[in-house]
């Protein structure tokens, strides 16, 4: 009956993956990270104009399947917003920008800055009040990641964390969703794409953005290297990958992007070498 | 009568369709829900620590209860407030407002489910947090969920009353009875099992709601031991964490999709056999 199943199920998604993979030569697919996508978009759009004959077709879907279409081909290229894994290393990556993540708080917090142990503590439910790191006597609403996501697993990594013994009270999925929370309640803290977080700022959110280590978060020290939580945005491909692919590549990593990686508020690959 | 033979053939491949379609997703969840079973039995389901998928814990009970509470939770409130909401509609309101009204209940259900959950997002959980912090909780799950399936609710108990046979009340009018003992003697007793079916139908709805949920609700693994608490549904599970799952973990999120498809079955066989009864 197993088999069955199987067999008819898998049928199924042949049949609709044949009929939707019929490309071209001169078709281009990307899939992964929603990091990396609105700026992947964006160069393919000026690419398609500078080649009237390529089509390229971007999707998003997380880091994880970014590599996953990659290596089964689903697509061309796939977009990760993190280093590869040991295990992944039979890929090819690309760095075609930097990326920083950060702390924030409501503007109202008076909380200023928090050292690396605070927030573990914080995270980990040790503290569970503000007035203990100076601010009001209220609850801290801990706002945490949904596991797989790279924010996530680079937020673990640098703080030395597992996700079981973080102790949050809210679950996020994407940077928007985190961004609107942490707008919504003064005794909230979360952590986001410094991007995301600067670009929503500037435009008036009530958010703030905390140092790291003692660092600022801008733009500016992640483009100088000193901001310590950054991430990679990398397009990576398989051994063999097509000349488009490759092509497209050489082009995301040129200078000829700059300004479109600078509008997302990243930080481009060579801005630091 | 005479039927159209071309017509009955192609009613009736139409259905089998449907149903060949519905049997096969049912195929396709069990397919992808075995390897995890396999693996670490049906029971690591329960037993497991909690939901660590990236540390090879899979227990989705809290995430059945933070379903549970909220779809229930939710009819709980819509229901009685949606059969008051419709006798008042259909016995009470004058004939322009009623109308009207009616109107209002069509375009209301017609609101795609993000825009209640992006209100409930920047309106009501920054409000519930300032008595109650974090402010993402059961609670405000089950009032956006309530707001939601109220219009379905009072459409349908609407619908119900409407099939109320004329002649009982043209003979309740004979008897001089008054509006209300008309309403509670003979229209309510009438439509009590369409209202209950209707209202179960709407349980299925709001088990399958995602988005929504998944913006005011908090998303936290645990079972919630009161209602300002944060919970997660299976629904916002899969949607949180389906793009990001690999190996076991996308067998796992599939075994939440095959719970929920198992219990909606349930609920529609559950509001089918109290309609039956009604005409057996």
């Amino acid at each position: 009956m197993k088999r069955i199943c199987t067999v008819i199920a898998s049928l199924m998604i042949a049949i609709s993956l044949a009929g939707c993979s019929q490309s071209s030569s001169e078709k281009l697919v990307l899939t992964g990270s929603s990091t990396v996508a609105p700026l992947v978009a964006e160069i393919a759009k000026r690419f398609e104009a500078l080649n009237p004959d390529v089509r390229i077709d971007v999707q998003t879907g997380g880091s994880s399947r970014g590599v996953n279409d990659a290596r089964k081909g689903l697509a061309d290229v796939g977009m990760v917003s993190r280093g590869l894994k040991v295990s992944e290393a039979d890929l090819r990556t690309n760095t075609i920008a930097w990326d920083g993540i950060t702390l924030i708080l409501h503007k109202d917090n008076p909380v200023q800055s928090l050292s690396k142990n605070h927030i573990v503590d914080v995270y980990t439910g040790k503290i569970k009040n503000w007035k203990d790191l100076g601010g009001v006597d209220s609850p801290i609403v801990v706002v945490n990641k949904a596991e797989g996501r790279s924010t996530l697993e680079l937020f673990l990594k640098h703080f030395g964390l597992k996700n079981s013994e973080v102790n949050a009270d809210i679950i996020i999925g994407d940077n928007q969703q985190g961004l609107k929370t942490v707008e919504g309640n003064p005794l909230a803290i979360g952590y986001v794409s410094i991007g995301a977080a600067a670009y929503e700022a500037e435009n008036g959110a009530s958010i703030k953005l905390l140092p790291v280590d003692g660092v600022q978060a801008t733009l500016k020290n992640v483009e100088l290297g000193v901001f310590p939580i950054a991430r990679p945005l990398n397009l990576v491909t398989t051994e063999n990958s097509t000349p488009l692919a490759k092509r497209f590549i050489e082009y995301a990593q040129s200078q000829d992007v700059g300004d479109l990686v600078q509008e997302q508020f990243f930080i481009a690959a060579n801005a630091n070498k | 009568m005479r039927t159209s033979k071309t017509l009955s053939s192609t009613l009736n491949a139409g259905a089998w369709i449907t149903v060949g379609i519905l049997f096969l997703i049912g195929c396709f969840m069990v397919a992808k829900s075995l390897p995890l079973f396999e693996a670490m039995g049906v029971s690591s389901l329960w037993n497991d620590s909690g939901w660590h998928p990236s540390e090879g814990d899979f227990n989705v009970l809290p995430m059945l209860a933070g379903s549970l509470v909220i779809a229930f939770g939710a009819v709980l409130v819509a229901g009685p407030l949606g059969v008051m909401l419709a006798i008042f509609g259909r016995y009470y309101a004058p004939k322009w407002l009623a109308s009207v009204y009616r109107g209002l209940m069509e375009l209301l259900s017609g609101v795609p489910s993000v825009v209640y959950g992006f209100w409930g997002l920047i309106v009501l959980v920054p409000w519930i947090s300032t008595f109650a912090p974090p402010g993402a909780s059961v609670l405000a799950g089950i009032i956006v969920l309530a707001i939601m399936v109220l219009p379905l609710v009072v459409l349908t108990v609407d619908t119900a009353f409407e099939q109320t046979p004329q002649k009982w009340l043209v003979a309740a009018d004979a008897l001089a009875l008054q509006r209300w003992s008309k309403i509670w003697r003979i229209v309510l007793p009438h439509s009590l099992p369409s209202i209950f079916s209707g209202v179960t139908l709407q349980t299925g709805r709001a088990l399958g709601e995602t988005m929504a949920v998944l913006m005011v609700c908090g998303n936290i693994v645990q079972v919630p031991s009161s209602l300002f608490e944060p919970t997660r549904t299976l629904t916002a599970n899969i949607a949180l964490e389906m793009s990001y799952a690999t190996d076991f973990h996308v067998n796992a999120l599939f075994v939440s999709g095959l719970i929920l498809f198992l219990m909606t079955v349930l609920i529609v066989m559950v509001g089918a056999s109290v309609k039956r009864k009604q005409y057996a």
